[in-house]
């Protein structure tokens, strides 16, 4: 039994029922899932939720769905890494790395989509489908594939031929579209109004689907012993996730599960080549202007985000920030993250690392803060990125003397110490 | 003549119909002359100060209005605009 007492426009307050429905009829605003929080509470407890499933099923009681048997490859719960190596090379006191490359498919977008796909499936939709950047076509051709429905994903034409590939090979239908991100999402807001038996994850199911994210703030409160952290950076695409992020830390509160009434500063992350939300932060107004993006970062290249208010005034309420950094910073943070803590993240998380970074550099966030970064998906995904910036110390003969050579040679170009 | 693309949200203003052509030399005036063939159009699609709502997207053709001249971007015969839902994507 799930605690969904329905749905709310964000816009102008009118309910509606808990069906397929994602904006509100009269004003377009977002519509989002409400909850009787009481009757959440009079059942949650951190040992409920510590004896359930090692995935994001175990917060089931503030997720908008509940079925015993979820459309679920085992997305989320994954590691929360105390950072010590990267937080000395940045001047920061505690840090930690919210590992979300180890879902099922190689980022936090698992998440959503076994949300989603899980309420598709009650609401009674056969078939998936998404506009995607990239993370969110893998995971739905996965799940799809999971639960034994038919896929039609949408993606941009450019996109990176890994995230392709990791959509394709699950057998359903993956359609290139000749255009920007923005205009593979405009094409199936505007199918969701012919195929309305489709179940397109991030237009008609949104509502169900972005509530996936707050599973991120669950884990990382749990993992910190129940506590909620003082900073999280998270980085920004249509700006769900950190909306959601912030919403989840709050909940948990709300029901109970945290002592203290938390108060965490949420920063924002994007790239230069697409900042509509970091511009409208700097330039201290409301208004986010669409951009055309033109950046690495490919899976936070979204120019019209459909949650940038929210974003922008979830950081501003929360005394956070929001910054944007470019592709050469990318890559940096991206070599940055690998060399001190051994993960390997795909340009956003590169994004993340860069732009905590530079935050932290501005004595923003400070020394004295818990600070969580969100990595939210796998390096593999985007290797391309990193082609002409990384590979092998040298190539050299099967003799001793090459090796001798090529490693003297790496102490002279590197200045690395000998080994 | 443009045609207008109607989405399913605004279809109980239109009886069903997704596609209806109106006659206007700016992107304003057509949206304007929709309100006046299907009343209700304009209170869902304007905002206060006769601007389009935050969360419509109204496209020309492949481009965004607000990429052009918003509701003073001039519009020809043959041209199709569409009324999307914002909340979309991510």
């Amino acid at each position: 039994m799930d605690f969904v007492s329905g749905l709310r426009c964000r816009e102008c307050g009118r309910t509606y029922p808990a069906e397929a429905l994602h904006v509100c009829d009269f004003c377009f605003g977002p519509l989002e899932v409400t909850y009787d929080y009481e009757r959440v509470a009079s059942v949650i407890s951190r040992e409920r939720i510590e004896a359930g499933p090692r995935s994001i099923w175990r917060y089931a009681d503030l997720l908008p769905v509940a079925d015993a048997a979820p459309v679920d490859l085992g997305a989320g719960f994954t590691p929360l890494v105390r950072a010590d190596r990267l937080a000395a090379e940045l001047g920061l006191g505690e840090l930690w790395i919210k590992d979300d490359t180890a879902n099922p498919t190689g980022s936090f977008k698992d998440r959503v989509v076994s949300v989603a796909l899980t309420k598709a499936r009650q609401l009674g939709f056969k078939i998936a489908a998404c506009a995607s950047t990239g993370n969110l076509a893998n995971s739905v051709a996965a799940h799809a594939a999971r639960a034994g429905m038919d896929s039609v994903v949408l993606i941009p034409h450019d996109l990176e031929r890994a995230k392709v590939t990791m959509t394709s090979v699950y057998g359903g239908r993956v359609f290139a579209v000749e255009g920007s991100y923005d205009d593979v999402n405009r094409l199936c807001a505007e199918l969701t109004s012919e195929q309305p038996e489709w179940a397109f994850v991030n237009v008609n199911v949104r509502t169900y689907y972005a509530e996936g994210s707050k599973t991120l703030a669950f884990e990382v409160a749990e993992q910190l012993g129940w506590q909620a952290p003082d900073h999280v950076v998270v980085p920004i695409g249509s700006g769900s996730q950190l909306t959601k992020v912030a919403k989840g830390f709050k909940e948990l509160y709300e029901v109970g599960l945290l002592d203290e009434e938390p108060s965490v500063r949420v920063s924002g992350a994007q790239a230069e080549g697409c900042s509509p939300v970091a511009t409208a932060f700097a330039e201290g107004t409301d208004a986010i202007r669409p951009v055309k993006p033109h950046t690495i970062a490919k899976s936070l290249a979204i120019g019209n985000p459909a949650d940038g208010w929210y974003a922008l005034d979830a950081i501003r309420k929360s005394g956070g920030a929001c910054a944007a950094v470019t592709d050469a910073e990318v890559l940096d943070g991206i070599r940055l993250l690998a060399r001190t803590e051994g993960i390997f993240a795909e340009t956003a998380g590169g994004v993340t690392i860069a732009t905590l970074a530079k935050l932290t550099a501005q004595g923003v966030i400070r020394s004295d803060e818990r600070v969580v970064a969100m990595i939210t998906g796998h390096g593999l995904k985007t290797v391309e990125a990193l082609t002409d910036v990384v590979g092998p110390t040298a190539t050299i003969a099967p003799t001793l003397e090459s090796f001798a050579e090529a490693m003297a040679a790496d102490a002279v170009s590197t200045q690395r110490s000998p080994l | 003549m443009i045609k207008v693309r109607v989405p399913a949200q605004l279809r109980t203003l239109t009886g069903g119909v997704g596609e209806i052509s109106v006659e206007g030399s700016t992107v304003g005036e057509v949206l304007k002359g929709l309100d006046a063939a299907h009343a209700g159009f304009a209170e869902r699609i304007f905002d206060a100060d006769g601007g389009l709502r935050r969360f419509v997207n109204v496209f020309l053709d492949e481009e965004d209005v607000r990429f052009l001249d918003g509701l003073a971007t001039p519009v020809t015969d043959g041209q199709t605009l569409s009324i999307v839902p914002a909340v979309a994507g991510g």
